[in-house]
């Protein structure tokens, strides 16, 4: 069984302009909780109905603790923003299927832009062997310290060029030519399509971790679909469940 | 709390209590299984089915709105004969009744999904009329009153099971399409389906959805749906199944007064997964409030 939660925020801060960071107390969540999974937050304001889809930033299984990061884009975001440590918030989870973890695998490279950032930090911690990380942002990067603090080797590209590379993470990939055993992604659209594309020439198996709008977050709805391969054929599956981490294989990128 | 009774009768099949779940919000169950016990609904009215598997709309297929929302889903379903070798199977562990909501392009593919359905452990059916009418270049089955009873009439005679008529409330006159549904010999009546809408996102300078138009559902519709089962009620003997933005035991209430035999929660669920029992509760708690021992003692009460 799940439950609908009432979790205590322990801290609720701006770490980059318009980029919050938010702890709460979730020790049901610690729990089960995976590298890539989300959770389901509800603003439980009169208009803004749906839940909104946040990935799980980290876990603190020893202080039962939940670490999110989020990008204020809209009215959903903004009343989270204006949230108190000690106010409370609902909240569903973790929801989705999150990253799969080989133990074989040695050297991994995690390629990730913007607020697809976020969850890959969880996913470090759990990554045994050779972890290479490149990360792009439009500007303003976040999280780099904290990744580095895990083990991996971080690289940066920003568009403006105010730190790392001027530039996006292919063009990273493009100087660098990595060679990784897996590569786990998250980040806009086109970002994921060039990350498939690549690893696709190199055979390298990619798990994607896909976007979509979502309302009931667990399955039931079918709203939050995405296009994947099917034998001969195409099927839509639901980014919330049998998501949001797709291999690159399964999924379709056209119309 | 004392007990009360909360049975009700929808086309000679008991319910221990008049709350459902909207076809197509709850999947089968399995989901919202998690969140809440099956058993104390009143019956699970699963997804629209078809006779074989359907894809659906592209995404995005959800737009939120001001009190709602607007989804093109499109009916994506995996075809009956999946649906009976695992939905039913599922929902047949728990104690409450199974309701199949049948979707389909043509009166043949209704038929048969109907007739597929015949030996199958189910309670009721669900005719969704709101299905565009490939035939008939694509407006819905449900906005026609002579269409309705014909596609009724068609449905009825292949079905072993009693027929509930799911309609649409993008029409003129409501009454005179429920009329077409009991002519045609309907068991019961669903109302009310979602609104025809759309929502543009002017920084995009696009459409929200994929589908451009989609179909608007929650509490933004309620006084629309209230409306028309009462109006609905007045005019028809048939059972009827209402729902549009229930959200609490009071909305339920609203609309049992208004004719409503049994309620369905739909858009609810996905801002608070455990609506439906908030909603039984909030029945019983009504009922405590103000003595009424049956339910069926403040159905249709409102004159
Ligand atoms: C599985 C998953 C994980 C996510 N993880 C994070 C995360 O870790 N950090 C983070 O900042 N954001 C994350 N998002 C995106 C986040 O859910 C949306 O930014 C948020 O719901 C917007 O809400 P709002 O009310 O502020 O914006 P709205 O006013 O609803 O919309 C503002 C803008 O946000 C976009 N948007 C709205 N809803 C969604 C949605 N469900 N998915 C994608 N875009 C949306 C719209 O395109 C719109 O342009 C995730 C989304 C998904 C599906
Ligand atoms: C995502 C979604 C999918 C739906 N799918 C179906 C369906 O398959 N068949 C059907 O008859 N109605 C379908 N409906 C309509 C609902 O069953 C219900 O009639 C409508 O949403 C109004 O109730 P509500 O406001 O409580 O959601 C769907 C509604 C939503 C929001
Ligand atoms: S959001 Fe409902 S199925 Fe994914």
């Amino acid at each position: 069984m799940m439950e609908k939660l009432q979790l205590k925020i322990r801290m609720n801060e701006e770490i980059a302009p318009k980029i919050y960071k938010i702890i709460f107390l979730a020790t049901e969540i610690v729990k089960k909780a995976k590298a890539g999974q989300f959770i389901n937050l509800y603003c439980n304001k009169g208009e803004l109905l749906l839940p909104r889809p946040i990935s799980i930033c980290e876990v603190n299984k020893k202080t039962g603790e939940i670490t999110l990061v989020y990008a204020v884009v809209g009215k959903g975001t903004e009343i989270i923003s204006t949230m108190k440590s000690g106010d409370t918030i609902e909240a569903i989870g973790p929801l989705g299927n999150g990253f799969s973890v080989d133990e074989e695998v040695k050297q991994h490279l995690i390629i990730a832009g913007g607020i697809g950032v976020p969850p890959m930090v969880e996913l470090v911690k759990f990554l045994k062997g050779n972890i290479t990380v490149y990360l792009g942002f439009r500007c303003n990067p976040i999280l780099v310290e904290t990744i580095k603090q895990y083990g991996a080797t971080v690289y940066v590209a920003t568009e403006d060029g105010s730190v790392g590379i001027k530039g996006n993470v292919m063009d990273l990939i493009n100087q660098h030519n990595p060679v990784a055993e897996m590569i786990y992604s998250c980040g806009p659209k086109p970002m994921l399509k060039a990350v498939a594309e690549w690893s696709e020439k190199l055979k390298i198996p990619a798990q994607l971790s896909l976007e979509e709008r979502m309302a009931c977050g667990i399955g039931a709805c079918l709203v939050c679909t995405c296009k994947t391969k099917k034998e001969q054929d195409w099927e839509n599956k639901r980014v919330c469940k049998d998501g949001p981490v797709f291999w690159r294989d399964e999924v379709i990128w056209h119309d | 709390m004392t007990k009360v009774n909360m049975k009700v009768n929808i086309s000679g099949v008991e319910l221990k209590n008049p709350v459902m779940t909207a076809s197509g919000t709850f999947g089968s169950g399995i989901e919202y299984g998690e969140f809440v016990d099956l058993n104390r609904l009143g019956a699970v009215v699963v997804k629209g089915i078809a006779n074989t598997s359907w894809k659906g709309n592209a995404s995005p297929r959800v737009a939120e709105t001001f009190g709602g929302m607007l989804n093109s889903v499109g009916l994506q379903n995996p075809g009956v004969d999946e649906f009976i070798q695992k939905d039913i199977p599922f929902l047949r562990k728990y104690d409450t009744k199974i309701i199949v909501n049948i979707a389909g392009k043509t009166v043949e593919e209704y038929c048969e999904v109907v007739k597929k359905l015949a030996t199958a452990d189910i309670d009721l059916l669900e005719l969704n009329i709101s299905c565009p009418n490939v035939k008939e270049g694509g407006v819905s089955f449900g906005t026609d009153a002579k269409m309705v009873e014909y596609v009724t009439k068609q449905v009825k005679r292949v079905s072993k099971q009693p027929l509930i008529v799911k309609l649409t409330p993008n029409v003129t006159d409501i009454v005179e399409i429920a009329k077409g549904a009991e002519a045609g010999g309907a068991d019961g009546l669903s109302l009310i389906n979602t609104l025809l809408g759309m929502a543009i996102d002017i920084h995009k300078r696009k459409p929200v959805l994929a589908n451009v138009v989609g179909g608007l559902s929650g509490p933004a519709i309620k006084p629309v749906a209230i409306r028309m089962v009462y109006q609905v009620a007045k005019a028809v003997g048939l059972p009827i199944i209402g729902m549009g933005g229930i959200m609490t035991g009071e909305d339920a209430i609203e609309f049992i007064q208004a004719g409503a035999t049994g309620v369905a929660v739909g858009t609810a669920n996905f801002i608070n997964p455990t609506a439906t029992m908030d909603v039984l509760e909030g029945i019983g708690k009504y009922m405590n409030q103000y003595g009424v021992e049956k339910i069926s003692d403040i159905r249709g009460i409102i004159a």
